[in-house]
């Protein structure tokens, strides 16, 4: 037996000079076992140049305008997109209002829910090609394209496909009708997801609808609508028109639009209000957060850091509803710190696709450099910065995770929506204070608490003025959860039946 | 013999549980043929201070039970009955040949109690329990929004006050109201009539005077997170323009189109002005 | 309860709870880590050397325990495969394993202290921990005192450990916690710093005997890494852990370590401070090296001591 080439089992007398003492009680997240790169090889499918979708055909714009998608992983050209102007948007419009009143009105509900299962099903079948093709286009990780964005959005389908015929259930006392044409703008976040969240409902409702993608992550948006081509969709019943900002005021401003829906940010969303002012035009508006993420001493401290490393730090942070302003009591807050900074060194940031991945890449480079703006001015103003070591790609837009400690309320970093993987870390000593705390913000989207007890919890969520509480979790979503802010957050909920009804009209 | 002289009311605003004039020390005198009263012609300066009254008396009048709630509502009923003639003669004031003054001061009742009913229920149509598909257990509740605006219209200057008033304090928010700027009598008295129900002071604060002077305070104050309002056009414009600023939930009726008052009462009148909260907790042992 | 357990229950209590839904959304994001090439095959190498090769039946003779020690001395007739960590064995067999492994690098392990109940006298429990260590036992399994936890008699639970290791002298000591026993994630990080506090640097805790209806789970190890974590960021006394029964694929196995790795980091990834308590494990791990070196699947029959050879 050649057991001297045998890796040695420690022997006795070595175990006792490991216990190390109180000067060495650092964990190292080191590379003794590294990961190997696990890209993600699906093929996204993703043509060279896309059309406008309009009446249920690809086309160019009408003055031919382009403009080139990138993908921020590595700033390679994906595809160029069609640049809608108003007339595009005027044609979306036209094709969407003659596809309400020659078809999707005529439909009873439960044909029209039946088109909503079939794309939900359509949308499962090619979930793999999706999730690579919005992790290419937006930067986030494909563990988080393929095990939440995706899937998700096929349960907002299939959600609201089973509304389609029980509309008269929404409201007790009254008759619902839909809008007829609904116009709809959002984010580049959550791009298909944020779709699905939009769409869903109101074609569960009997509306029609052009909406506007963001300009740097169209690319789902209009793979969905091959899907559509798929389903027999009947042609106009969704338009998709790309471009940026002129396209999106286009959209939200078009006279045959009778509600508006946008997700983005609240500066734009004020915008928004006051270009329909007058019109009564019914409007959804889901705007920026500043969420507070409270922690009590009583909280079940591992799961919290969790939390917190989640509610900051998924989707690198672009999230309206991140937990952005860690509150800690006072009497753990040394605590928290050192196991976040022990948690923040596991995190893996690098190549979207590589299934390892947990931070991906900021979606563009205006966003990165806002980011570093802001980052920069809390150094200023005098908070602690920490970043994991960690090597980031040399292309592409990343940004390390980020924590503030030392942070007061009137820090820059404490009051504006960072939209980053950037926390900030303030204390607090009683509930009231932790109250009066997370409510000192003109946002109110979502909040957090941790804590063991049942009692204090149902306190809490009660007293923070917020359109999502979550308790003892962070960053959970479902078709079924009313989804929206209260104050400068917005006005409207998306999911659910409360939702649902603001896409219908009442009489 | 001489007749007695009958002693006259000066008529004052209800803010914040006290009858007050105008901090401008302005009014302006309203006519029904002879003279009737000079009117508190209240400027923002007034708005600033009822909204403070809101702010102040909002937290508790949320606080209340819906039960509680409901009891005060219906003894807002009690004090309106008792002096059903004297509000008929206000509404008189200033009305046109079609209208019948006793019939709005009877729906007005009516209204009061349609609300007083259903504050302890609109909770369980409006919240839901969510059938999340994880081990979550997920609810919506209602708030109320906070403080809000009113702005009501000149016809049914009672019954269009307390239409527009009920279903916002139903759910426990505060309210500011402009009353009717021709026909501001009837809210006059209705401040007297509040301060006799159990209401806490504060809830509701009914301003007399100029719109134009007004408006565009209640539309843009921070503090005022929702406006129902009956307005014409540029009002209208005025008022959303305005209001986008502080994202401001904002309900109108058009001024310029009748709006029929004997019929508007609704659950949805009272969803327009809450919020709904969604949480979120894991269930695990 | 007593001054004692008061206070015990208090110190527990600092230690704060679990959130059983949390602690189970965190460890299935370790089953989605993609373990690939040279970090399939340094992890499934690393898992050979932690295995605690085990045979705990009735039926075990001599004979069994010869083909087991020999099995873990050298898995397969291939180069490059280590050793695993220790035999363990019921006390009968202990003196056989011995003889087996001298002069090996591999360590005799004894389950001890009526496993897997516990349930016989105190004395009769120690007893057995010294006949097990004279006859030739490096490292001793014991259980805890469920009945107690449970009743909530913290001190008889530390007592006990305390009093079996000193009966080890200079074996190492794992202590069972018998998690499914215990039942809730509390329970499970209570017990783990009721037994951490006795114990010396690198002894372990164990989830499980092997012997119940549910065994380790990579939500119940997890909890266990974080009380360990959060025992040496308190005290610098590094604890080793063991999780058995119920890991028999090598995925399972790195998945474990995945956790091992994310939550104490490269100093943990060695046999002193992890070991995995498992019988089949080993012939997954080694049908997966093969399959890794010859790109071809394996049948399970090729491996000795395979119980799927049919």
């Amino acid at each position: 037996m050649k057991l001297a080439t045998k890796k040695a089992a420690p022997t006795r007398s070595t175990r006792a000079s490991r216990n190390r003492g109180p000067s060495a009680r650092e964990l190292i997240f080191g590379d003794l076992w590294d990961y190997d790169p696990a890209p993600e090889t699906a093929d996204p499918k993703i043509t060279s140049s896309y059309g406008l979708f309009i009446n249920g055909k690809f086309a160019p714009a009408r003055k031919g305008g382009t403009f080139a998608s990138i993908s921020p992983g590595n700033e390679k050209k994906l595809t160029d997109l069609a640049l809608a102007d108003a007339s595009d948007v005027d044609a979306a419009y036209m094709a969407a209002s003659k596809a309400y009143e020659n078809v999707w009105s005529k439909l009873p509900g439960n044909e029209r829910g039946k088109f909503l299962y079939r794309i939900a099903r359509l949308l499962q079948d090619r979930a793999r090609e999706f999730a690579v093709a919005e992790s290419l286009d937006g930067g986030k990780p494909i563990k988080e394209s393929r095990d939440f964005d995706v899937p998700s959005a096929a349960a907002h389908f299939f959600y609201h496909a089973g509304w389609a015929d029980k509309l008269e259930h929404l409201a007790p006392g009254r008759q619902v009708a839909p809008h007829g044409v609904v116009g709809q703008v959002i984010p580049w976040n959550f791009p298909l997801l944020m779709l699905a969240w939009k769409l869903a409902p109101a074609l569960a409702a009997g509306n029609c609808i052009v909406i506007k993608p963001a300009e740097t992550t169209s690319i789902t948006a209009l793979k969905l609508c091959e899907i559509f081509q798929e389903a027999g969709l009947p042609p106009g019943v969704v338009n998709v028109v790309t471009g940026a900002g002129e396209t999106g005021a286009a959209v939200m401003t078009h006279p045959l639009a009778s509600k508006v829906a946008f997700t983005g940010s609240t500066e734009v969303g004020k915008a928004i209000m006051r270009a329909l002012a007058g019109t009564g035009k019914k409007m959804t508006m889901e705007l920026g957060g500043k969420a507070a993420n409270i922690v009590f001493e009583d909280a079940p401290l591992g799961q919290a850091v969790e939390g917190i490393i989640n509610g900051i730090f998924f989707n690198q942070g672009h999230v309206c509803c991140a937990g952005s302003r860690l509150l800690v009591q006072e009497s753990i807050a040394d605590e928290i710190l050192t196991q976040l900074k022990l948690r923040m060194q596991s995190l893996r940031v690098g190549d979207p696709l590589d299934k390892n991945t947990d931070i991906g890449a900021i979606n563009s480079k205006e966003q990165l450099s806002r980011i570093a703006g802001l980052v920069k001015s809390g150094v200023e103003e005098g908070a602690d910065l920490y970043q994991t070591p960690c090597r980031l790609p040399s292309r592409g837009f990343y940004f390390p995770p980020s924590l503030f400690s030392k942070v007061t309320q009137s820090h820059r970093i404490a009051r504006e929506e960072i939209f980053g993987p950037v926390l900030s870390i303030l204390t607090f000593r009683t509930p009231d204070e932790a109250i009066e705390k997370a409510n000192n913000t003109a946002y109110g989207l979502s909040a957090g608490v941790w804590t063991d007890k049942g009692s204090r919890i149902l306190k809490m969520a009660s007293q923070l003025k917020a359109g999502v509480v979550w308790a003892n979790t962070y960053n959970k979503f479902d078709p079924a959860s009313p989804f929206g802010g209260y104050k400068e957050s917005g006005f409207g909920r998306e999911g659910g039946r409360q939702g649902l009804l603001d896409y219908c009209k009442l009489s | 013999m001489t007749t007695r002289l009958p002693i006259t009311k000066t008529p004052k605003c209800y803010v914040g549980g006290a009858f007050i004039r105008s901090e401008s020390a302005r009014t302006y005198p309203i006519h029904e043929g002879d003279f009737v009263a000079h009117i508190p012609q209240c400027t923002r300066k007034d708005v600033r201070n009822a909204v403070e009254a809101a702010a102040k008396a909002g937290p508790g009048w949320q606080k209340r039970s819906g039960y509680n709630r409901g009891q005060i509502l219906y003894r807002l009923g009690e004090m309106l009955e008792a002096r059903k003639a004297e509000l008929s003669d206000a509404i008189a004031l200033g009305s046109k040949k079609t209208d019948n003054p006793t019939k709005e001061v009877e729906t007005t009742l009516d209204r009061i109690l349609y609300y007083a009913g259903w504050t302890d229920k609109y909770e369980q149509l409006l919240g839901s329990v969510n059938p999340v598909a994880a081990p979550y257990f997920n609810f919506t509740v209602t708030e109320p929004t906070g403080i809000c605006g009113v702005i009501a219209p000149d016809d049914s200057p009672l019954l269009a006050l307390l239409s527009l008033i009920l279903p916002i304090i139903t759910s426990g928010n505060a309210v500011v109201a402009l009353a009717s700027e021709t026909r501001p009598y009837p809210a006059i008295l209705l401040g007297e009539i509040l301060a006799t129900s159990d209401l806490p002071g504060g809830t509701v604060n009914l301003l007399t005077g100029f719109r134009k002077e007004m408006l565009p305070t209640v539309a843009t104050h921070e503090h005022v997170r929702g406006i129902s309002a009956v307005v014409n056009p540029d009002e209208r414009k005025l008022l959303h323009t305005a209001a986008a600023d502080s994202v401001k939930r904002v309900h109108t009726l058009p001024s310029e189109s009748p709006t029929d008052w004997l019929t508007q009462q609704s659950l949805q009148a009272i969803a327009n002005f809450v919020e709904y909260k969604t949480v979120w907790h894991p269930i695990g042992a | 309860m007593t001054p004692r357990n008061r206070s015990l229950k208090r110190l527990l209590e600092t230690h704060g709870t679990v959130d059983a839904v949390g602690i189970e959304e965190r460890v299935a994001k370790f089953t989605t880590r993609s373990i690939k090439k040279t970090a399939k095959l340094w992890g499934l190498n690393r898992a050979v050397t932690m295995i605690d090769l085990t045979t705990l039946e009735g039926k075990d003779t001599p004979g069994k325990i010869a083909s087991l020690c020999q099995k873990a001395i050298s898995p397969h007739n291939l180069p490059n495969i280590p050793s695993v960590a220790a035999v363990c064995v019921y006390p009968n067999m202990v003196r056989h394993a011995r003889r087996h492994v001298e002069g090996t690098c591999i360590r005799v392990a004894s389950v001890a202290t009526a496993f897997p109940s516990g349930q016989t006298a105190f004395k009769t429990r120690l007893e057995e921990v010294r006949t097990a260590v004279q006859d030739g036992a490096d490292e001793i399994d014991m259980v805890i005192n469920r009945g107690a936890f449970l009743s909530g008699d913290f001190a008889c639970v530390q007592d006990e450990i305390a009093q079996v290791l000193a009966a080890c002298g200079t074996s190492t000591l794992k202590v069972i916690l018998e998690t499914s026993e215990l039942e809730t994630y509390d329970n499970i990080r209570a017990a783990s710093f009721l037994a951490m506090q006795v114990l010396r640097p690198n002894d372990f805790i164990k989830t499980s005997t092997g012997k119940t209806s549910s065994n380790a789970t990579l939500a119940n190890n997890q909890v266990m890494l974080e009380a360990i974590r959060d025992f040496y960021l308190e005290t610098g006394t590094p604890i080793s852990m063991k999780p058995a029964g119920g890991i028999r694929t090598a995925k399972q196995a790195l998945h474990f370590l995945v956790a091992v790795k994310e939550t104490l980091g490269d100093e943990w990834l060695n046999n002193t401070r992890y070991r995995f308590g498992a019988s089949s494990l080993l012939n997954d791990l080694l049908r997966q090296l093969e399959k890794e070196r010859t790109g071809v699947y394996q049948a399970p029959y090729t491996f000795s001591e395979a119980d799927g050879a049919y």
